[in-house]
């Protein structure tokens, strides 16, 4: 039945020659290969919050008044509501991990080399899109937390210098965050971000797809030393019936949080009521916010906190040329880069885990 | 046995493996889309959005009656004056928060907690209250009748 | 025209001679208003005979447009000490204590007067004041009572809604303290000086001062201000009923009211002290240190053991309560949304309250009905809870069987990856 399928799609749409390049991808197996999953993965709860989301839009209204109580409503009263919302609030997180966990996996193993740079710089354009998917997206229940962290992003979005106001008004839909504010998250979220994101996916993986899988360094020295010791797998179907264990395995971990751990309502926002203390953004972001609250007020004459978001920028901007500060000879140059990956690590971790327990 | 017999499993193992991988995804699918196709069926109860609600049926007071009905998390009263118009108002005293009731003796609102009155209008006229109630909007909407907050400017 | 301008040329001069003679008059009537030559000196002075500009600048009396002389006479706009101080000047020097009350009544009791400044200010002080237990030994000749001046200040005397001023409610209790509340002042009067202290710790400093809320008791509340005297025992119950009435309702048709007056007991003091009133508890009707009934019950008879079922009765439904709370809450915290019946619960407490103070009726039934009520209540509460529990476990359930479906298809897979990999 699926070779006459199959015959039929080939008449009309080459399928055969199409298909031709995944039946030949292969995917190469050694001591570090398990990393080779967290790609997939990352695409795959991307597509799970896809499907809740579209879901979730079915009820949820979007605006000041009616926001928190469709969630509540969603929440209550639809059948399931319940779950659907709660995969989409804990796949969002898991996401982002997964996306750190992707990105910090390449910078280890090296494939951000030549000639995989642009499948690096789409990647990490990926990664600040899914943080601006979390960022807009946490906004849309329009609870106490979710008000008040937003305030808090935006303002220090506005701490750049020059575009700094400008940018943050157009943020906020306003000089301060109003209904007008969730409106236009709305909007980023649903419309604008998907858009970009998909763009971006078909990019990346079209890149992954013509330019194979990277393998470590010494390994490919080794390896092209002494082609019989090459080991790989074929991509379709064995590797493809592993990633597809690891999604289930997804599923099932989503799945048990959603209906352990329902993701919670929280209180109506009221902009009028004063914020309460301790107000913290979600997790992805307290690195940043913590380091933020520790830099002195006044550095010499510059603004503390102006330097500090400069500081990101910048960070953030040579996090995406990385691979071009790396030259092709060997070893001397790649320690420096592991090393600076190791710190970033280490300081996200602890950075996060700090403004996690500090007040 | 001949080696090409040997390189395949026996038919038996076959089918287990079939069944299980078969069954699984069938049952696992069947998990993930029963939740779904439940979710697109719309509930009984529409949501009117939080500023809204329903708080009785049209024949449900009497004039010069009241009731309390559930407006988000708070109580609200809703009173049908003796010429058959209807206003509601928040039912949480602004002193200590204790439940108003409507005086229908003495056509006003009264806090048994400490004796606090409030006018029909919401107004604090006695007693320790400090702030007037919240009044809401009412109108009648077929035989419902639709409490919800004032819209502001 | 020219004809014209010749004309009124001298005119315009006379009105011009006018206008600047005019100025010059004004400046040297303004010149003499503003001199106070009495501040001028007291601004320097030590001691209580310091009174600065900026201090009386808050005095609304100053606000008002009255001076030094208002009071205390004298001619203000000369710097000769003898002459601004002079007897023919009608100096006044400073008041005597017994004559205080007097001088501030001469405006305050003039109701065609105060109507001038503030139509709605009350004219009827000095009346209340003599009736008072300070007026009254005042005229006896005991001038260390409090006179006008003691409560309200003087020279920096604001009004009572200003929160700066002493006899603002928040402030009254420490206006009163000054004297009552010191024990070598107080020696040689028969009146305790603990008030202060007791109030300080009571349900009614807590809400006045602590929370701000106004409409709650200070020492004038129950005893007057300027009429201050302590209410009376047999009167004790009309001042509590102002603020408490459903209490003084229940009470009113209770045995003890008749038992207490008969005793000469002082009604709600008896159990709820006058001063220090603490917030009340269900311990009350107990038997431990707090328990006021077997002050005077003997245990065992009836009464007591009326009380042993009123205490009974509240506590089975604040059991009731706390039951429901307790399933509640753990079925929002398992994510199940209960607030429907959040909201009935505190229906529930309500009910609680009003048995509370239905208490002073000590009667039983009346009690036992308002209990009812709130059972009925709860009885609800703990059902959507335990519903909301079974529809937890419902969940959790489905989370099992859809885990086994998982768990089947990833052993499922192993296999099938196994056998192809052969």
């Amino acid at each position: 039945m699926f070779a006459t399928l199959r015959h039929w799609l080939d008449e009309r749409l080459n399928w055969d020659d199409l298909m031709a390049p995944l039946r030949h991808k292969t995917v190469p197996t050694h001591r570090l290969s398990y990393w080779y999953f967290l790609g997939g993965i990352t695409l795959f709860l991307f597509v799970i919050q896809v499907t809740t989301g579209i879901l979730l839009l079915l009820y949820y209204h979007p605006g000041a008044n009616e926001a928190f109580e469709s969630v509540q409503y969603i929440m209550t009263r639809v059948r399931f509501g319940w779950l659907i919302r709660s995969i989409h609030s804990w796949s969002a997180n898991l996401m982002i991990f997964t996306a750190f966990a992707h990105m910090f996996s390449v910078l280890f193993l090296k494939a951000y080399r030549k000639p995989r740079e642009l499948t690096w710089i789409s990647g990490v354009l990926l990664l600040f899109l899914v943080m601006g998917f979390g960022f807009s997206g946490y906004l849309l229940p329009w609870n106490t937390l979710a008000f008040f962290a937003t305030k808090v992003g935006t303002e220090i979005t506005g701490q750049v210098p020059i575009v700094g106001k400008p940018m943050m008004i157009f943020l906020r839909g306003g000089e301060d965050v109003t209904g007008a504010t969730l409106t236009r998250f709305f909007g980023f979220h649903v419309a604008v971000l998907p858009g970009l994101v998909t763009v971006m996916i078909l990019l990346h993986l079209l890149l992954v797809q013509r330019l194979g899988m990277s393998i470590p360094p010494k390994l490919e020295v080794q390896w092209t030393a002494n082609p019989s010791a090459r080991r790989e797998m074929k991509f379709f179907p064995n590797f493809m019936l592993r990633e597809l264990m690891a999604w289930y395995v997804g599923l099932g971990v989503l799945a048990a949080l959603a209906a352990l751990f329902p993701w919670n309502l929280g209180v109506k926002a009221d902009p009028f009521v004063p914020a309460p203390a301790g107000i913290k953004p979600e997790w992805y972001f307290l690195f940043m916010f913590q380091t933020l609250k520790l830099i002195p007020s006044k550095v010499w004459i510059v603004d503390g906190e102006v330097l500090g978001v400069l500081a990101f920028g910048l960070v953030g901007l040579l996090w995406l040329l990385l691979p071009f500060f790396e030259s092709d000879q060997p070893t001397r140059m790649k320690a420096w880069i592991t090393g600076l990956a190791v710190f970033a690590v280490v300081y996200i971790t602890g950075m996060s885990v700090y403004g996690h327990l500090a007040k | 046995m001949t080696a090409e017999q040997l390189s395949q499993p026996e038919p038996t193992r076959r089918r287990v493996i079939e069944l299980f991988l078969g069954g699984g995804l069938l049952a696992s699918f069947a998990s993930f889309i029963y939740p779904v196709l439940r979710y697109l069926v719309p509930p009984a109860v529409a949501d009117l959005g939080g500023d809204e609600v329903v708080a009785a049926k049209l024949a449900e007071l009497k004039p010069n009656s009241s009731k309390i009905f559930r407006f988000g998390s708070r109580p609200g009263l809703l009173i049908m004056n003796s010429d058959g118009t209807y206003r509601a108002l928040s039912a949480t005293c602004t002193h200590l928060g204790c439940t108003v009731q409507y005086r229908n003796d003495l056509r006003e609102i009264w806090c048994a907690c400490h004796n606090g009155i409030y006018d029909l209008s919401g107004r604090n006229v006695s007693g320790p209250p400090p702030r007037p109630l919240d009044v809401f909007d009412v109108h009648v909407r077929g035989d419902e009748i639709v409490v919800n907050r004032k819209r502001e400017a | 025209m020219a004809i014209l301008r010749n004309k009124l040329r001298p005119y315009r001069a006379a009105r011009f001679v006018g206008l600047a003679g005019g100025i010059a008059l004004a400046a040297c009537l303004v010149y003499g208003q503003t001199t106070n030559s009495c501040l001028d000196c007291h601004s320097a002075l030590p001691g209580p005979l310091e009174v600065t500009p900026e201090k009386f600048s808050q005095d609304i009396h100053a606000q008002k447009g009255l001076t030094c002389v208002s009071c205390h006479g004298g001619d203000a706009s000369s710097l000769d000490p003898d002459q601004a101080m002079s007897r023919k000047a009608g100096w006044k020097g400073k008041i005597d204590r017994k004559q205080i009350p007097q001088l501030c009544g001469s405006c305050h009791s003039d109701p065609a007067y105060i109507r001038q400044f503030n139509p709605s200010l009350r004219t009827d002080q000095l009346a209340q004041y003599h009736t008072s237990v300070h007026g009254k030994r005042l005229a006896a000749g005991d001038t260390k009572v409090a006179v006008c001046t003691d409560c309200h200040s003087v020279h920096d005397l604001r009004a009572p809604s200003d929160p700066r001023s002493t006899v603002n409610p928040v402030n009254v209790a420490t206006a009163c303290a000054r004297c009552h509340a010191d024990a070598d002042y107080m020696k040689g009067y028969s009146i305790p000086t603990d008030q202060f202290a007791k109030y300080n710790t009571s349900v009614h400093h807590d809400a006045l001062v602590i929370r701000g809320d106004l409409s709650a008791p200070t020492c004038s509340t129950c005893h007057g201000n300027h009429g201050a005297a302590p209410p009376g025992v047999d009167k004790v119950q009309n001042v509590c009923s102002n603020c408490h009435t459903f209490q003084d309702q229940m009470y009113e048709k209770s045995s003890h009211k008749e038992a207490f007056q008969a005793a000469s007991l002082p009604g709600c003091v008896v159990c709820h002290s006058n001063h220090g009133i603490s917030h009340p508890s269900d311990a009350k009707l107990g038997a431990g240190p707090d328990a006021v009934c077997m002050q005077c019950h003997t245990p065992g008879d009836a009464c007591d053991q009326a009380r042993a079922a009123l205490l009974s009765s509240l506590g089975r439904l604040d059991v009731a309560i706390k039951n429901a709370d307790q399933i509640l809450r753990v079925a929002e915290s398992s994510g199940m949304e209960v607030s429907d019946a959040r909201l009935g619960q505190d229906q529930a407490r309500d009910a609680l309250t009003k048995a509370r103070v239905t208490i002073h009726s000590f009667r039983t039934d009346l009690v036992d009905q308002d209990i009812q009520e709130g059972l009925k209540i709860t009885v609800k509460n703990l059902q959507t809870g335990k519903e909301a529990m079974a529809e937890r476990n419902h969940r959790r359930a489905g989370l099992g069987l859809s885990l086994i479906a998982i768990g089947i298809v990833l052993v499922g897979l192993r296999l099938y990856i196994q056998r192809i990999e052969r």
